[in-house]
């Protein structure tokens, strides 16, 4: 964690949720760079180009207009290129059995948005310290399920 | 046929990196996991080399002093884990006689490096092994609450659940799913 960045990406159509998100981050000093994206077309379009840079972390909202949160989950898990990134879903609340539904797909967290800016700051520290470990502690990423 | 695999990382990566020393005909002494010492004089275009090769093979050498000493904390933690029915000291005890520094710097300097505390990057380690025990299928909850020093199943279930988010029979069901699917 002292000398390498953690690349992170966002997708999500609500602009305050991105503003405060991208907050958080520059608060927290963790050494990261962060990139947003307004929804799943353009996220998907970005992460197809040959030579981008592919991001430790990518967090997922589930309802974006043109291209879901669902539906790019499908689409990364099904390519090898994207087989190292950790899938953060960043949703308003949903049911035990929708969460259970998207962790099956594939996803290794689910963050439900917390309200206050405090708890979004702990939650993203401990999810990018989280995955740090699961980089350089030689924890197997297969295993890597997490609900906050 | 699917068989399950249970991986002594130390011991894979060892044999890895010998093999790797070997072929590159490289004369070294081994200190011991994860440190070694050079016996020839290394140029610095070799040095370098050295190191892209290493890393190509997924090791990387540490260059930052902090690190370094983080890597050996986390190392002393693993074997204690594997080996809990040898070590009868406290953890505390064991790992600031084994690095020759009283705990509270040890600590510190653990948290600054990994923005965690040792105590629950213990807890995120025993988790793991329960995760892999859990899908292996050999064992009930109860047996590896047992294995692992738990005092209870439920002490165990709360930790999980603490530690992930979800319960350990979520985790196993959310697994075999997974499995489900690609098959």
């Amino acid at each position: 964690m002292v000398n390498e960045f953690t690349y992170i990406i966002l997708a999500d159509d609500d602009e305050d949720d991105r503003i405060f998100f991208s907050e958080a981050f520059d608060e927290l000093k963790m050494k990261t760079k962060v990139t947003l994206f307004n929804d799943g077309t353009q996220l998907m379009d970005y992460l197809k180009q040959p030579n981008a840079i592919l991001p430790h972390i990518l967090f997922l909202d589930l309802n974006m207009p043109l291209k879901s949160g669902i539906e790019c989950l499908h689409e990364i898990k099904a390519n090898a290129r994207f087989k190292d990134i950790a899938i953060a879903i960043y949703s308003t609340s949903a049911s035990d059995d929708d969460i259970e539904a998207t962790f099956v797909s594939g996803a290794n967290i689910y963050i439900k948005k917390p309200s206050d800016f405090g708890t979004l700051k702990k939650i993203l520290k401990d999810v990018v310290t989280i995955n740090w470990h699961y980089q350089s502690s030689g924890l197997n990423k297969a295993n890597f399920l997490l609900k906050i | 046929m699917k068989i399950h695999l249970k991986f002594d990382f130390n011991a894979v990566a060892t044999l890895h990196l010998e093999r790797l020393l070997a072929e590159n005909k490289v004369t070294y002494k081994s200190e011991n996991f994860n440190e070694i010492e050079l016996l020839s004089s290394v140029s610095h275009s070799d040095y370098q080399l050295f190191k892209e090769l290493l890393q190509s093979n997924g090791i990387e050498i540490i260059e930052n002093q902090k690190v370094i000493l983080v890597q050996k904390i986390k190392s002393i933690i693993l074997q204690m884990i594997q080996n809990q029915d040898e070590v009868h000291l406290k953890t505390s005890v064991y790992l600031s006689e084994q690095m020759n520094q009283s705990y509270p710097s040890i600590s510190n300097l653990f948290s600054e490096v990994t923005y965690t505390s040792i105590e629950n990057f213990i807890i995120m380690q025993k988790i793991e092994i329960v995760k892999q025990q859990i899908i292996s299928n050999q064992y009930t909850l109860t047996e590896i609450a047992f294995k692992y020093n738990y005092s209870s199943v439920a002490h165990l279930s709360n930790q999980f659940k603490k530690c992930t988010g979800i319960t350990p029979s979520a985790f196993e069901r959310i697994i075999r799913k997974r499995a489900a699917l690609t098959n």
